[in-house]
């Protein structure tokens, strides 16, 4: 019995008219967890109920604080007939359960119901008294604390990085069991957001036990996934990358914690003392109390590995299947020489953003996609098969990630795409070279071996430098010294899945680009089916590869970051849609122009018509260049051809990881021989090309738009205004359209997406569209959906926007934060955002209980934002991760303004269900926010839709900068106790 | 071929497919050949070209984003494709490149939210603190204030009408007559009953009532204060003789009578609000009938005011021609007061009985001041008049409606 969970059910308001004759309500409210329920008192008679309920207390295992939510469901009392249900509230117990999140959930909840969405709200207190268990055998994984945050969060310092953690479960989809046709449409609703809510929440402990048993104590870039596999089936997977975190605290400082800790070089902000990238002393590693050795056995017989990269590669073997290492990692003769075989076991990480010193080098963009056909999955208990198919991506993309000579996938993520039976699974991530300090208690041994990295290189040019062997270059590409450093060798161009590293040295300012491409299909069945879109894949990408060049060149950029591509897959065609932020790197060689050339010669117009074309190609470059302000320095060109002979000491110690990298010649690269600089006009393709090279529509003056975090070029943020999300379903009416047509349609659909962005947000300019991302999908024949969100930013100087409103507590949180001045060298946002006290218990707890005050207190405005942090603020605590999944079902579309005004309001609720979350947990802003999920069923015959959504992110706490400088007095005094503290550590 | 970008796909092993009942669930099956969305309430959906459609579109902001201009339209009633022609013709377009669809896809989100608020709206207390729309405090108070605001021409014609089913009916011919949008005339007018539902049942002080309960600005409640009373007491406007005030006269009078004539007037917290008239204060104006039946009072009253007068204005003969005549018409109508009938008729009594005469004898505004205040004045030294206190209550009020109604 380690656990004990009390609810207390304080009032309501707003609540629906339940009795008609009457106009008011009898409400009462059932509390239930696993299989025990409590009641409160029925309260008679009235729309704002004050129930103020006894404690209500279950005690229970922690393995079911885990998996299970809080269900409050309110009716109404019905003397004569069953009572009705108002609506439920479900609410996720897993930011109690560790220590240093939310210590109480506490306010009011929008009362849900999945056919008329928000009807009410409820007030609720929720707490959980926690006996750890030690218990070297439990199933429970409390106190693992989970981000979706793609970088290390904000208020912690990494320690180590354990590497990938993935798992899946499987379960029968409720709305596809005989049960169904007999059930109503809000008790199958219901049962389908229970079950997804217990299997993410198994979902998240097993991950937790796979951290645990690698010895760390946190997930970060935490991505979790559903699949609607239809009657197949439902899948819930995701994937992190596990890290031992500790938190910072410039008051409470340990030795350990700051000497201790594996320190990464370029990061001097963490510690008062970092210890020199190469001579700092061993580093004895505090982690979590298991110091047992990992269970992973780093050293594999070496010969075994470098042989077949893909026989042995079993990620994160599951529990129970883990063998004992052989041995404690035995001191390696020469750690230098093979760190990629050290690291073969967990190369995948799913973070985007990291600490810098972390990457070494970056290879390139690797992805693979496979087409599989489902199935009904027969044993719930046994997920083997979906198991496998994901384990046979990872091999893969490893493979070729070995191909690029890197011994790591970083920016990694997967996806599907589902129609019918055929499901595309795809996988993409960025191969390249890791400091292995991060990883290992092995490597830290630095002493002078670590030649890879001595000379490596400035960290602002390090990570262009190529990290496969010239020799063996897996494809052709021009290679030139770096024109940072001028001794390494770099690519002419650079494509990459992560975010452009904080180091990276820019010229001008990034733009987005987005590729689009729309392929037919003939409707198939079965096997047919699967094998025709697997034969369009490679065409596909091929094509989107070739359209981001073009683009990329146009705007004369060298480098993709955040590049994601995505495959739909419908009945009669495939969508493909890429976006990535296009930058110019002053270290990679400057980009030549595009050429058009004809192939029929000497016809007088014709040639007329190619130099117009030519013209204008040239004139958008010129113009683009203006626009993006990209002037780099005048260089020399000094290509470099391929097999030059070279005395690079890097390329050689390369060759020996490569050698056995014969993959290589199995790698399809053929079509890559292909310039992509000259196109040529008589093949239909290039017209096309032109085309949508020419057709896209300039960006209004004053925005900016990215796909990634931050807007390369521009550093100085305010604090971000809003969080929009967009949802488009387009019917195409004639169904006998060309690949031509069909490009040309959906060119034209994200195009206006775009733009109604833009007009929208017109009266925010300059502000800039950070984090645009979309999602395409094609729901049924004809049917195209486009899903956009992004985050608004406005620039510091023409800061003009709305006048958000403090948050109420705000000023008394910087009251009681720390901020101690004495940091060496770091940019000033970063440092105060690294070091603070984290917020004292009693002093939320108050804050809490005025705020709990039934319809007292204004609603606390919460923030939401895609980014993993706020411009302008900083992140004082994490509270937890938010993950929820709603259903809701409309049976008068009509009614309620036809499809969009039903989706509008949906997604409005879930907005406000979200914030009151995070206002619960304590929390003013949600932060990698993210709508993994919306899926929309409509039969306007019937005057009914179905909409799923899943949303996730990470609620935080966070504080203005400015708050903090208003307030001298006290923060002097502080820093006269924090320096006082750091004296008598 | 650059980075690696394009690995080898695999094709996974196949696995044989089950027959399958129903790969959708059935209560969304829809029959391929079913035609697609003919949904009447469903907007059209907009034609882009000829080969797609808009099924779809939907726009949403973590904290709700309005444009003042469309929540204009919106409450003005323009449906969306006159609010886009508006639009359109107001030259956004020009300012950022966008087409006709963009604005018509912008227009059409706004309207959406702005229905959605149009609930939360009937409460505005609610709106503060409901959890649906994050909407900065400044935005809600605009978007409430804007909500109540109505048309001064279309208040003017329902002004003292009953505000039942019957009048809603005849709003067809308001909105013919003014010009205002039906859709407009039927929220103004709901606002209207609205509010005057809420007070009716409260005690206390009607603007601040008012102001508490929907979060207005003093002088939209004021206002609403003004049109509540006039509702409750029937005020007839509505004749022609009337036509000449504008709801600005009407409302200052109704302040002046609320704040003078009612119970609330005397004692803030009494059981009955301010909407009603006081009983007591109506019957003791019987009293004042004195002053025209007393033949000696009638004089004396009349040379008082006389001497005070003379020299001072150019309409003095005219004065002293008519004051009898003028002094009869308001005592008459103080004394007429207790009778419903006769409070519906006071302001079509006031034109009548005083301003008409004034008006014909070409007084000016100074003069009806200088008039009115000796008038007034000069009944207090009538040593046999016992009734100054009711007098000056009376007076006051009358003398500034008075001064307010007499223009052209």
């Amino acid at each position: 019995m380690p656990g004990k969970l009390k609810a207390k059910i304080v009032a309501g308001r707003h609540l629906p008219v339940m009795d008609r004759a009457s106009d008011l309500t009898d409400a009462f409210v059932e509390v239930k967890f696993g299989n025990t329920t409590f009641k409160t008192d029925v309260f008679p008679k009235s729309l704002n109920p004050q129930w103020n309920s006894e404690w209500f207390k279950f005690e229970v295992d922690d393995e079911d604080l885990q998996d299970e939510p809080l269900q409050i469901t309110v009716l109404d009392h019905d003397t004569y007939s069953a009572n009705d249900a108002i609506g439920k509230v479900y609410i996720d117990i897993d930011p109690l359960l560790s220590c240093e999140a939310a210590t109480v959930i506490s306010g009011w909840f929008p009362i849900y119901d999945t056919i008329h969405g928000i009807r009410g709200e409820i007030n609720v207190l929720v707490k959980v008294d926690l006996f750890n268990d030690l218990n070297r055998f439990r199933q429970s994984s409390c106190g693992v604390k989970f981000f979706c945050t793609t970088s290390i969060p904000r208020c912690y310092r990494v320690a180590l990085v354990h590497g990938f953690v993935e798992e899946l479960v499987v379960n029968e989809d409720p709305e596809y069991q005989w049960i169904d046709r007999i059930r109503t449409p809000r008790a199958s609703n219901e049962a389908r957001q229970r079950l997804i809510s217990l299997m993410s929440g198994e979902l998240q402990r097993k991950i937790g036990l796979k951290v645990l048993e690698m010895g760390g104590n946190a997930v970060v870039g935490y991505l979790q996934c559903f699949d609607l596999e239809g009657e197949s089936g439902l899948v819930v997977r995701a994937i992190g990358t596990a890290c031992t975190l500790d938190k910072l605290t410039s008051l409470h400082t340990i030795p350990t914690l700051t000497d201790g800790c594996v320190c990464s070089p370029g990061r001097p902000v963490f510690s008062e003392d970092p210890p020199h990238p190469l001579s700092g002393p061993p580093t004895p590693l505090r982690t979590l109390p298991s110091s047992s050795p990992p269970p992973f056995s780093p050293s594999k017989p070496c010969s075994r590995q470098s042989s077949s990269s893909d026989t042995d590669l079993s990620l994160t073997p599951r529990i129970g299947k883990t063998s004992p290492p052989s041995s404690p990692s035995p001191p390696l003769s020469a750690p230098f020489l093979i760190p990629s075989q050290k690291l073969t076991e967990f190369p995948i990480f799913t973070l985007t953003c990291f600490p810098p010193g972390f990457l070494v080098h970056v290879g390139g963009v690797v992805s693979t996609r496979s087409v599989k056909l489902l199935d009904r999955i027969h044993n719930p208990d046994e997920p083997e098969t979906r198991d496998a198919w994901w384990e046979e991506i990872r091999q893969e993309i490893k493979s070729h990630a070995k191909a690029l000579g890197c011994h790591a996938v970083v920016g990694y993520s997967e996806s599907t795409s589902i129609c019918e039976e055929v499901c595309i699974l795809s996988a993409s991530g960025t191969a390249a070279m890791l400091n292995p300090r991060f990883m290992r208690e092995g490597c830290l041994d630095t002493g002078g071996s670590d030649h890879r990295f001595e000379d490596a290189s400035p960290p602002s040019c390090g990570f262009v430098h190529i990290p496969y062997d010239e020799f063996n270059m897996p494809f052709p590409a021009q290679l030139t010294y770096c024109y940072h450093c001028r001794r390494q060798k770099v690519p002419d161009v650079l494509f990459t899945t992560i975010d452009l590293p904080a180091e990276a040295e820019v010229t001008g300012k990034g733009c987005l680009i987005q590729a689009r491409l729309c392929r037919t299909k003939k409707k198939a069945q079965g096997e047919v089916n699967a094998t025709s879109i697997s034969n369009l894949l490679p065409f596909m990408e091929y094509e989107l590869h070739t359209q981001l060049m073009n683009k990329l060149k146009l705007r004369s950029m060298n480098a993709l970051f955040g590049l994601r591509i995505q495959i739909s897959v419908g009945e009669n065609m495939l969508l493909g849609l890429a976006s990535a932020t296009g930058v110019y790197l002053s270290a990679l060689p400057a980009p030549g122009g595009i050429q058009i050339a004809g192939k029929t010669p000497s016809d007088l117009s014709y040639d007329q018509h190619i130099s117009t074309m030519q013209k204008r190609i040239d004139d958008t470059i010129a113009k683009n260049k203006e626009l993006y302000n990209i002037h780099p320095p005048e260089c020399i060109e000094e290509v470099v051809g391929s097999p030059i002979p070279d005395r690079q000491r890097s390329s050689r110690l390369f060759r020996s990881t490569s050698e056995s990298s014969d993959e290589l010649s199995e790698l399809d690269l053929s079509h890559g021989k292909k310039d992509a600089f000259v196109l040529e006009i008589d093949d239909t393709d290039a017209v096309e090309d032109i085309q949508s090279l020419l057709t896209d529509a300039p960006i209004p003056a004053g925005f900016y738009s990215c796909n990634t975090e931050v807007m390369p070029g521009i550093y100085n943020w305010t604090s971000g205004l809003q969080m929009f999300t967009s949802v488009r379903v387009y019917r195409l009416s004639n169904a006998n359209l060309t690949n031509q047509g069909l490009n040309k349609i959906f060119t034209d659909l994200c195009e206006n997406l775009l733009k109604s962005l833009y007009f929208k947000l017109r009266s925010m300019i300059p502000c800039c569209l950070c984090h645009l991302n979309f999602t395409v999908a094609v729901p049924e024949e004809e049917l195209i959906q486009v899903r956009g969100h992004t985050y608004l930013s406005t620039p510091l100087q023409s800061w003009s926007g709305e006048n958000e409103e403090q948050l109420q507590f705000s000023m008394e949180l910087c009251g009681e934060s720390t901020i101690s001045n004495n940091q060496p060298t770091a940019k000033p946002s970063v440092s105060s955002s690294e070091r603070c006290s984290p917020l004292p218990e009693g002093r939320s707890r108050s804050l809490r209980s005025t705020r709990s005050l039934p319809c007292g207190a204004p609603v606390t405005v919460v923030k939401m934002t895609p980014l993993s942090f706020l411009p302008g603020t900083r992140i004082v605590k994490y509270l937890g991760i938010i993950n929820m999944f709603f259903i809701r079902e409309t049976t008068s579309l009509r009614e309620e303004g036809g499809v969009s005004g039903f989706l509008h309001s949906f997604i409005a609720e879930v907005f406000a269900m979200v914030r009151a979350h995070v206002a619960a947990l304590g929390g003013n802003a949600l932060v990698s926010y993210s709508m993994k999920e919306c899926v929309f069923m409509e039969n306007p015959n019937k005057n009914q839709a179905q909409c799923l959504i899943n949303v996730s992110g990470d609620a935080v706490i966070f504080i203005r900068e400015s708050d903090q400088e208003a307030i001298p007095p006290l923060l002097s005094s502080r820093q006269t106790s924090s320096t006082g503290a750091d004296g008598t550590t | 071929m650059v980075w690696g970008m394009f690995p080898c796909h695999t094709l996974g092993p196949l696995i044989p497919v089950e027959q399958r009942l129903n790969a959708i669930p059935c209560r969304f099956y829809a029959p391929k050949n079913s035609g697609c969305s003919e949904g009447k309430g469903v907007p059209d959906p907009v034609r882009t070209n000829a080969k797609m459609s808009v099924e779809l579109d939907v726009f949403v902001g973590n904290t709700t984003i309005m444009d003042e201009e469309v929540y204009q339209f919106w409450l003005d009633g323009y449906t969306v494709n006159d609010a886009v022609k508006v639009r359109m013709e107001g030259g956004v377009l020009e300012e950022c490149e966008a087409s006709a669809e963009v604005l018509r896809s912008d227009t059409m989100d706004q309207y959406r939210t702005f229905q959605m608020c149009e609930r939360l709206l009937h409460s505005p207390a609610k709106l503060a603190n409901q959890l649906l729309f994050q909407i900065p405090p400044h935005r809600q108070a605009m978007l409430i204030e804007r909500y109540y605001t109505f048309d001064g021409l279309f208040v003017r014609e329902v002004l003292g009408k009953k505000l039942s089913k019957g009048t809603k009916k005849d709003l067809d011919d308001v909105s013919a007559k003014t010009g205002v949008t039906l859709k407009s005339c039927r929220r103004q007018f709901d606002n209207f009953k609205r509010v005057f539902k809420v007070v009716e049942e409260l005690k206390g002080p009607l603007v601040e009532n008012i102001r508490q309960h929907f979060l207005l600005s003093d002088k939209l409640a004021r206002d609403y204060a003004a049109i509540v009373f006039f509702a409750n007491n029937r005020f007839e406007t509505g004749k022609k003789k009337l036509h000449y005030l504008t709801f600005q006269d009407f409302a200052f009078c109704a302040g002046q009578l609320i704040s003078n004539w009612t119970v609330g007037a005397l004692d803030n917290m009494v059981e009955d609000m301010d909407v009603d008239l006081e009983k007591e204060f109506l019957q003791d104006l019987k009293e004042l009938k004195i002053l025209i039946t007393d033949k000696d009072l009638l004089d004396q009253h009349k040379s008082l005011v006389c001497t005070a007068l003379r020299g001072k204005t150019k309409a003095f003969n005219e004065m002293e021609a008519n004051f009898k005549n003028l002094s009869r018409g308001l005592v008459n109508i103080a004394a007429k007061l207790t009778n419903t009938k006769d409070v519906r008729d006071f302001f079509i009594d006031l034109v009548e009985k005083f301003i008409e005469p004034c008006r014909s004898d070409k007084w000016t505004a100074g003069d009806m001041r200088l008039y009115l205040t000796h008038y007034t004045n000069s009944a207090h030294i009538l040593d046999t008049f016992k009734h100054q206190v009711v007098w000056d209550r009376y007076m006051g009020v009358i003398k500034s409606c008075i001064l307010k109604m007499y223009h052209d």
